[in-house]
């Protein structure tokens, strides 16, 4: 158990290490990039040089880059204030910054954003988990015979059809067309206020989203199922006298289970980072909308922030799965 | 009756190239303990015969015929055309297997303990308890230190040695009348080898098992068997009780095989001696003879005569042989 201890905390520290070389490498893009953020902020058609002088000092861009990369390290642990006197505004910890665009900081947008996205992954995960690998195991029970071809066709259609296609076919044919359809059309309801209506203004996007995922989960949980039942050990569990059940319960899915992990953690971290199609099709506040809203008005606090903090969710997702990993792999476990 | 009886069994694969006549009518006999040996090299059938009776060939584009009768407590039964769950029940209960790459054959993930008690539970309806105790024996008799504690470890904790007598174990746990040993001692040391074939050997009078050996070593089978089906090109071609075999061996197969064998004798800068060709494509098989190719006594024939399957006749009490050098010479009935 020391081994498994000592194991965890190694990848702690490697994991805060990665995190930092990120977020510099982050700041490092932006601060080449051909915008003077302070003529950013004060509007298009802005070419009052008193306005801009004094949101640059406001925001901080007249200190050097290693300054302004160590104040905004400092913002993340301890808050940041902008500006003085009766124009302060107070960015509290974790402070990624203020979005003048907005005017708010952009850990409030962020923490806005997140409950969105995170109940668009989470549901299309569990959904997609159920579908594609309980298709993916009839397609491989039943090899070449009539469910593993219909299987084959529902892969063959979700991989082929985006989402935005699938999410505005649904719209239209769940919700326009039909006078007493539940679902409303886009939106998102927050599941404190109306849990049922929280439920009813996430199932399409679920649907749409999990729809993409659970056709690549059946094709590769149904090749991972054939690939181990070539497997020795797999021989042996026959040689032993289990039934087809067991074998493939406890056996085959068993060692199924690493890959499958795997590439669910990382596709649900890539979620988290905001799914762009699905949230615009649906109109939910989520990450990827505004990563998008942010690109589109050059809102640098807001891209810089959320970068870094898609690339923390994969950094921090790699490392949870590394963990899961010593548990679920006893080959691992020094 | 012999405990295990083969009668005319073959075994064909469909593919895209063609039929594979991967074991082309083999016939045998195997009594209660004895120790039979299956020799012969890549893709002559012996292992594949075996797995064929034992219903671990995919089902799919394979055809199996002949017939194999099994003495059980229920009376004698055909493995072939028995429904899956009728064999499965004799899996690892009447006829247990070890494999060859024993790192492999367990699973990564399960503690050994997990498994051999696995391989109790399925055919004994007793408590988990029972079968831990079984396993803590049977650790015990094939030598494998601290059996209490080791039953919580993984294959990979263990050496390549001591996870082959997991696998012997594992194979005993249920007091099988027979025990197909495929390739037990290839993947291993040759010094961990010589303490297999002798662990094999040991459990076997203890027990009273019968065991087919299967193996491409003649090496392996001199102290350990005894007797010996040798196989090519999917059939028997020659079958002597082992003294016999390696004292006259008849088809020129057999004796090529007993002339590879590298020997300490042999003296010094001498090159090994090797069967030329390769064996042959089990799809163009044709009618002939299948060694005629690379035997080195064709000449010693009359022309035509290898176009034509030599059958398996008895020369001796004991000792047949497939092979048209010898068609005079034999035995009358």
């Amino acid at each position: 158990m020391n081994g498994l201890l000592a194991y965890i905390s190694r990848r702690i520290g490697i994991t805060l290490l990665i995190l930092l070389a990120v977020s510099f490498t982050v700041y490092v893009i932006f601060a080449l990039l051909p915008y003077d953020p302070a003529s950013l902020t004060c509007g298009k058609n802005c070419n009052d040089p008193g306005i801009i002088a004094a949101n640059r000092h406001r925001l901080g861009y007249d200190k050097s880059f290693i300054e302004q990369y160590w104040v905004f390290l400092v913002g993340l642990f301890a808050g940041r204030d902008f500006g003085e006197g009766a124009a302060l505004i107070h960015c509290a910890a974790p402070s990624f910054g203020y979005s003048v665009q907005q005017h708010a900081c952009v850990t409030d947008l962020m923490f806005d954003a997140l409950p969105v996205t995170l109940s668009l992954a989470v549901g299309s995960l569990i959904l997609w988990l159920i579908v594609g690998v309980g298709l993916g195991i009839v397609a491989a029970k039943f090899r070449g015979k009539i469910w593993d071809t219909l299987s084959t066709a529902f892969v063959l259609v979700g991989t082929s059809l985006p989402t935005f296609l699938t999410g505005l076919m649904l719209i239209v044919f769940l919700v326009i067309k039909v006078d007493w359809s539940p679902f409303p059309a886009g939106g998102y309801t927050a599941p404190d206020e109306d849990i049922v209506g929280w439920f009813l203004s996430m199932f399409l996007p679920w649907v749409t989203l999990a729809f993409a995922y659970a056709a690549i989960y059946t094709r590769f949980v149904r090749s991972q199922i054939l690939e181990i039942s070539t497997e020795d050990f797999i021989r042996t569990a026959r040689a032993k006298g289990l039934s087809d059940g067991v074998i493939l319960g406890k056996h085959t899915l068993r060692a199924a289970l690493a890959p499958i992990v795997t590439m669910a953690g990382l596709d649900f971290a890539g979620l988290l980072g905001g799914a762009i199609l699905t949230e615009a099709v649906f109109n939910l506040p989520g990450m990827g909308r505004l990563s998008l809203g942010a690109v589109i008005d050059i809102d640098l606090p807001v891209i810089v922030a959320t970068t870094i903090l898609a690339a923390a969710i994969v950094v921090v997702m790699n490392m949870i799965l590394d963990i899961v990993y010593a548990f679920i792999d006893p080959r691992v476990r020094v | 009756m012999s405990l295990l009886s083969v009668r005319d069994l073959r075994v064909e694969f469909k593919t895209p190239d063609g039929v594979v006549k991967a074991v082309a009518g083999v016939s045998f006999d195997l009594n209660a303990g004895e120790t039979l040996a299956l020799v012969g090299e890549s893709g002559s059938g012996k292992s594949v015969s075996n797995l064929a009776y034992m219903g671990l060939l995919p089902k799919t584009r394979t055809t199996i015929t002949g017939s194999v009768l099994l003495e059980t407590e229920n009376g004698v039964v055909d493995l072939i055309g028995m429904s899956n769950d009728d064999l499965r029940k004799i899996r690892g209960r009447d006829i247990a297997m070890i494999f060859q790459d024993p790192m492999s054959a367990l699973h990564p993930y399960y503690s050994v303990g997990d498994q051999l008690i696995e391989a109790h539970q399925v055919h004994n309806d007793v408590s988990k308890d029972v079968s831990r105790e079984r396993a803590i024996e049977l650790l015990t008799l094939v030598g494998v230190a601290n059996p209490d504690e080791r039953l919580r470890s993984f294959p990979h904790q263990f050496s390549g040695g001591m996870r082959q007598r997991v696998m012997i174990a594992m194979a005993l746990m249920n007091n099988p009348k027979v025990l197909i040993a495929d390739e037990p001692t290839t993947a291993l040391d040759v010094t961990v080898q010589a303490q297999i074939l002798k662990l094999l050997r040991d459990i076997q009078k203890q027990f009273k098992m019968a065991v087919i050996l299967i193996t491409h070593d003649l090496g392996v089978v001199a102290g350990a068997a005894d007797r010996v089906n040798v196989m090519y090109g999917g059939r028997l071609v020659e079958s002597a009780e082992v003294n016999e075999l390696y004292e006259n061996p008849m088809m020129p197969y057999t004796v090529g095989l007993l002339d590879s064998i590298p020997r300490m004798d042999q003296g010094h800068g001498k090159r090994l001696r090797a069967i030329p060709g390769q064996p042959p494509s089990l799809i163009k098989l044709g009618d002939g003879c299948a060694f005629a190719a690379r035997c080195d006594r064709k000449s010693e024939l009359p022309s035509g005569k290898c176009e034509t399957s030599p059958e398996l006749k008895a020369v001796k009490a004991g000792h047949l042989v497939r092979c048209h050098l010898y068609d005079s010479k034999e035995m009358s009935k």
